[in-house]
């Protein structure tokens, strides 16, 4: 069986592009409302901009993860 | 700084920076005691000698009236405190503050040598070293939880948070586990090196298209990309300060988040 397409390269480079999709969406959404909130309630920053920056980290673990897994499995 | 790290490329080809800006030999090559001693070393070092001195300076001798590097020291003490101890904490974020403190300003200096010239090198770009950072807090979160909520009831309170349906626990009991007891310390260490790694070899790659389009082999065509390289690395420079500041401050206020984590449970 032949191939139809290839990609030549490093792999690892579209597995953290592909990796990068959720979180970019999930950052998105989080920054998105936490400015909303903010808008909406303006005495409350601190505690929206912590809670922001804290779901922030959390959604990118999944990124960095697929950005070390190249590097691991190699 | 050797001639390697500096050219751009063997030839007429373009070659963008690898992982090879980040192999650095002993400084003193040879000596077989001093092995250890190489420019991340150097600056792990130095960032410490920098907080010592820093906090030496602003809270050793402290005036009613604050002069000088005191004016700065309790700013930082503030920001530290206000945005992340006792928001975190809650009334045990003054215990925590020296810890905290230091915390936040160790990584901090490492992070800035990756702008300050000649240092050039964030030191947490290496893995190892926001490896022992985060490994450090993962002994401390578990330690304080089994003190505070005892060996049974910490893995109780993480794995099976009370008040949700039984046959949830199924799905949510090994989600938990993973994600707080494997996960936490992996993420902690590995958001710090991912983003130093990353801002560190963007700098070097705008930094190098410009070196080798307006330096080594400048052409009426290539000096256009020459220019757009030199604006960037300014460009990412700044950045990059920005991106290692709130690195700090997400690192600083995870390790809180944990601390408190174990200290109280989740109700």
């Amino acid at each position: 069986m032949s191939a139809i397409a290839a990609v030549s390269g490093n792999l690892g480079s579209i597995a953290y592009g592909l990796a990068a999709i959720g979180p970019g969406i999930g950052v998105g959404i989080i920054f998105g409302q936490g400015v909303q909130a903010i808008a909406r309630q303006p005495e409350l920053t601190n505690v929206i901009r912590q809670n922001m920056l804290l779901g922030f980290a959390l959604t990118e673990a999944l990124a960095l993860i697929g950005f070390v897994v190249p590097f691991v499995h190699q | 700084m050797s001639a390697r790290l500096l050219a751009s490329g063997s030839g007429d080809k373009f070659e963008a920076p690898g992982l090879h800006i980040f192999d650095w030999k002993p400084i003193f090559e040879g000596q077989a005691g001093l092995a250890w001693l190489t420019k991340p070393t150097l600056i792990v070092i130095l960032a410490a000698l920098a907080v010592i001195l820093f906090a030496w300076r602003a809270f050793g001798n402290p005036k009613l009236v604050p002069r000088g590097v005191q004016n700065v020291g309790e700013v930082a003490y503030l920001l530290v405190r206000d945005q992340v101890a006792r928001p975190m904490l809650g009334k045990d974020g003054d215990r925590w503050m020296p810890f905290l403190f230091s915390t936040f300003f160790f990584v901090l200096f490492m992070n800035y040598a990756g702008v300050i010239p000649v240092l050039q090198l964030p030191a947490t770009s290496h893995i190892a070293i926001p490896i022992v950072l985060a490994l450090a807090v993962y002994g401390m979160m578990l330690f304080l939880g089994i003190k505070h909520q005892g060996l049974v009831g910490y893995f109780k309170n993480v794995m099976f948070p009370p008040g949700l349906p039984k046959a949830l626990y199924v799905i949510l009991a090994p989600i938990e586990f993973l994600s707080t007891i494997i996960l936490r310390p992996f993420t902690h260490a590995v958001r710090l090196f991912a983003n130093m790694f990353a801002g560190h070899l963007l700098i070097a790659f705008f930094a190098t298209v410009a070196w080798w389009f307006l330096a080594e082999k400048l052409t009426p065509l290539g000096a256009g990309v020459g220019v757009v390289g030199f604006v960037m690395t300014i460009v990412m420079t700044a950045f990059e300060i920005f991106v290692q500041s709130l690195q700090a401050f997400i690192f600083t206020l995870l390790a809180a988040s944990y601390i408190n984590s174990s200290l109280h449970a989740d109700h």
